[in-house]
């Protein structure tokens, strides 16, 4: 019956096709008028051929694919999951340093980061790390790049844009350790890090100048340099960033930084913190990954409120990082910083460096490094850091 | 009345928010009535000229000799991307370690790469060595999305040409006929050109070459050149001296007298090689600008052929 059914369907289009194609000739008398299903079982037969025969040459003039059935295989949340990067920093050192002791072997730190964008709006950052001193939240916030009128905000847990160690990570350094300014002045490696909002802006500028704006608040706590005692003891801080490119292999960039909360010493006892960073960079773009020279240097001045009154310390790195070729690059810094707590103490050091980049993932990093600290105490030390990146390929510190 | 600390700081804080507000006003205007149109590349730039012509104004974050991989993230670049209407990126994550900073930080939300002025152009080319089986960075800078240098491939630039003026016709369709007719001479000028390309390297097909990097198997497989090995041993890693020595021995033994470097790479080893086998080392431009005779699209394939031919011509 189905069979029947289909034939009589399939003579039916056959015929309106061939009506269509052929119109008929008043010689030959055509088919009577109307869907008639033909009687003879050879007429019949020729029709099936000859629907056979339109049917496949209308697939060889079509030869679409046939549609792809069903969705994509396996499950839909891992094509979702965040980008994910490990990054291992195991620092030897031997020598000594009396005032900052080292481990001769220490994993310095494995950190975890994971990026993803999280809806039309923002994309997410967390960046976890791992080490002796247990697991630690580094960073974690949202970037809503989506924002009208040209603003970025940041909401999380943030290194605070103050000059231009604050806000990197120990591994994407120049160095080993951090200059004595950031230990002395800025909170040591955790430095300003704290739960915040940040917005920052490109200002209108002249010519081809690059002017950016930001502003930050943090809930108040920050390691030994901030802390809130109450929900009102807000750290303030706010970076403006001037960049020109001088010539095409040529830019430098000088940085303002201001920083304000209350430390621990005391109710209502308030730091205050200004900087200023220069950054001077020659990269030749058709020689790019063979050479390049990087001068850099941050000052840090610091007014910090103590019960028996005002302290004011300042210090200062300089920076010089030159690549040799693909794989070398070698360095040198020069440290000079008072105390916070005590500015008539001056802690003052060198170091120099050396690089060999194994790939673009992995690197090993020789640090010769000399201190005097106040009071006559030295530090000699040399550390040698082993630097490897697992996973997604991150973006390349500038 | 003195002011205390808190509200000093308080009033300063409303001063700048304000100030802030108050540069907000407006988005950023078409220039001239022509849309603003980032490309990640010289490549890219160039065919966004082919289709645009004078409806766009069209900017290019690398330079033509410069290594694609490793542009430093400049935040005069970001000049340029707040005012976009359109951004051109390469995709397979050639840009991976720069364009994702850039885009994240210049506020502009119509070109981020879920808006409608993100363009990918790797969605419409034909894309070479894409990995099948597990992908390790033992193997290298690997690219686990396919190898990125498919604009070498004249077939694909008319692909990524089509699919430019449907974008820029979605976004001013009122010249959508225009960008048509732009794209129809670009199809008739590159067919023409193909033809010519093809007479001229047609003695050569077939032919054994070394490259650098892995940045010419669209080059290569479009010309009829095979790509016996490469100077790096893996993308991204420089040469060993073991690997050299193999290199060489395999290209006497094949008798290769042409190696493909990219400008931006040093001569130094890829010259010793050369000298080892007598082989002369081409240095063929990757994109567009590479330098001054490649000013276009077109021209630099005229370009590279005919460095190539002179080559072939010589190692007879």
């Amino acid at each position: 019956m189905l069979r029947a059914t289909s034939i009589l369907a399939l003579t039916t289009a056959c015929a309106l096709r061939l009506s269509a194609q052929q119109p008929a000739s008043p010689a030959q008398p055509g088919p009577a008028p109307g869907p008639a299903a033909p009687q003879d079982p050879e007429q019949l037969k020729a029709l099936e051929a000859r629907v056979r025969k339109l049917e496949a040459e209308a697939a060889a003039r079509e030869a679409t694919p046939p549609p792809r059935l069903g969705g994509a295989e396996g499950s839909a949340s891992k094509s979702l999951n965040p980008d994910i990067s490990v990054i291992g920093n195991l620092v030897a050192s031997a020598g000594h340093d009396p005032v900052r002791p080292s481990d001769g072997l220490d994993l310095h730190e494995a950190e975890v980061a994971l990026g993803a964008v999280v809806d039309p709006y923002s994309r997410g950052d967390v960046i976890l790390s791992f080490g002796d001193g247990g697991a630690a939240v580094e960073e974690a916030y949202l970037t809503f790049n989506a924002l009208p009128g040209g603003f970025v905000a940041k909401a999380g847990k943030l290194r605070a844009a103050f000059g231009k160690v604050n806000p990197a990570h120990t591994h994407n350094l120049a160095w080993t350790d951090r200059p004595l300014v950031t230990e002395n002045l800025l909170g040591g490696e955790e430095g300003i890090a704290d739960a915040g909002l940040s917005v920052s802006r490109i200002l209108p500028a002249p010519g081809s100048l690059f002017l950016e704006a930001t502003g930050e608040v943090y809930r108040g706590t920050s390691g030994d340099l901030f802390e809130a005692r109450k929900k009102k003891d807000l750290t303030a801080v706010g970076h403006l960033k001037a960049y020109q490119d001088l010539t095409e292999n040529t830019n430098l960039e000088i940085g303002l930084s201001y920083a304000r909360g209350h430390n621990p010493a005391g109710e209502g006892l308030v730091t205050t913190l200004r900087g200023l960073d220069a950054t001077l960079r020659w990269k030749p773009l058709l020689r790019s990954i063979y050479t390049s020279l990087l001068w850099r240097t941050e000052v840090v001045w610091s007014r910090r409120e103590a019960p028996d009154g005002v302290r004011d310390a300042k210090g200062f790195y300089s920076s010089l990082d030159y690549r040799l070729d693909r794989r070398w690059t070698f360095g040198a810094r020069v440290d000079r910083s008072e105390r916070a707590e005590a500015p008539d103490l001056v802690d003052k050091g060198q170091s120099l460096l050396g690089t060999f980049w194994l790939s673009e993932f992995s690197q090993l990093r020789g640090q010769l490094k000399s201190t005097r600290y106040a009071g006559g105490a030295k530090g000699s030390e040399f550390r040698l850091q082993l630097v490897f990146l697992m996973g997604a390929h991150g973006a390349h510190p500038f | 009345m003195p002011i205390s600390a808190p509200s000093r700081l308080f009033r300063t804080l409303a001063l700048a928010a304000t100030a802030l507000l108050g540069l907000a006003a407006g988005p950023a205007l078409r220039a001239g009535g022509k849309l603003n149109v980032v490309a990640t590349t010289t490549d890219l730039a160039a065919l966004a000229t082919e289709v645009g012509g004078e409806k766009v104004a069209v900017t290019a974050i690398a330079r033509g000799y410069q290594d694609p991989h490793f542009v430093e993230a400049k935040p005069s670049f970001l000049l340029n991307l707040r005012k976009a209407d359109l951004v051109l990126a390469v995709g397979l994550e050639l840009e991976v370690g720069w364009l994702p900073p850039l885009l994240n930080q210049c506020g502009n939300p119509k070109v981020q790469p879920s808006a409608p002025g993100y363009f990918d152009a790797s969605r419409s080319a034909e894309i070479l060595e894409i990995p099948s089986g597990p992908v390790s960075r033992a193997q290298g800078d690997v690219h686990p999305l396919g190898n990125p240098h498919y604009w070498l491939d004249p077939r694909n630039g008319a692909r990524i040409a089509e699919a430019l003026a449907r974008k820029l016709a979605e976004m001013d369709p009122g010249d959508a006929a225009y960008f048509q007719g732009r794209l129809a001479d670009f199809r008739r000028r590159l067919e023409a050109a193909e033809k010519r390309w093809d007479e001229a390297m047609k003695p050569y097909r077939g032919r054994k070459v070394v490259t650098y990097h892995r940045s010419w198997p669209n080059f290569t497989s479009r010309f009829g050149l095979q790509v016996a090995d490469y100077v790096e041993p893996r993308p991204g890693i420089p040469p060993s001296p073991g690997h050299l020595v193999q290199l060489m021995g395999m290209m006497k033994r094949e008798g290769i007298k042409v190696i493909l470097v990219e400008p931006y790479f040093d001569l130094k080893t890829p010259q010793s090689v050369a000298r080892e086998t007598g082989a002369q080392v081409v240095v063929l431009m990757p994109s567009v600008g590479g330098n001054a005779e490649t000013g276009d699209y077109l021209k630099l394939f005229d370009y590279d052929v005919d460095q190539l031919v002179k080559a072939f011509r010589a190692a007879k």
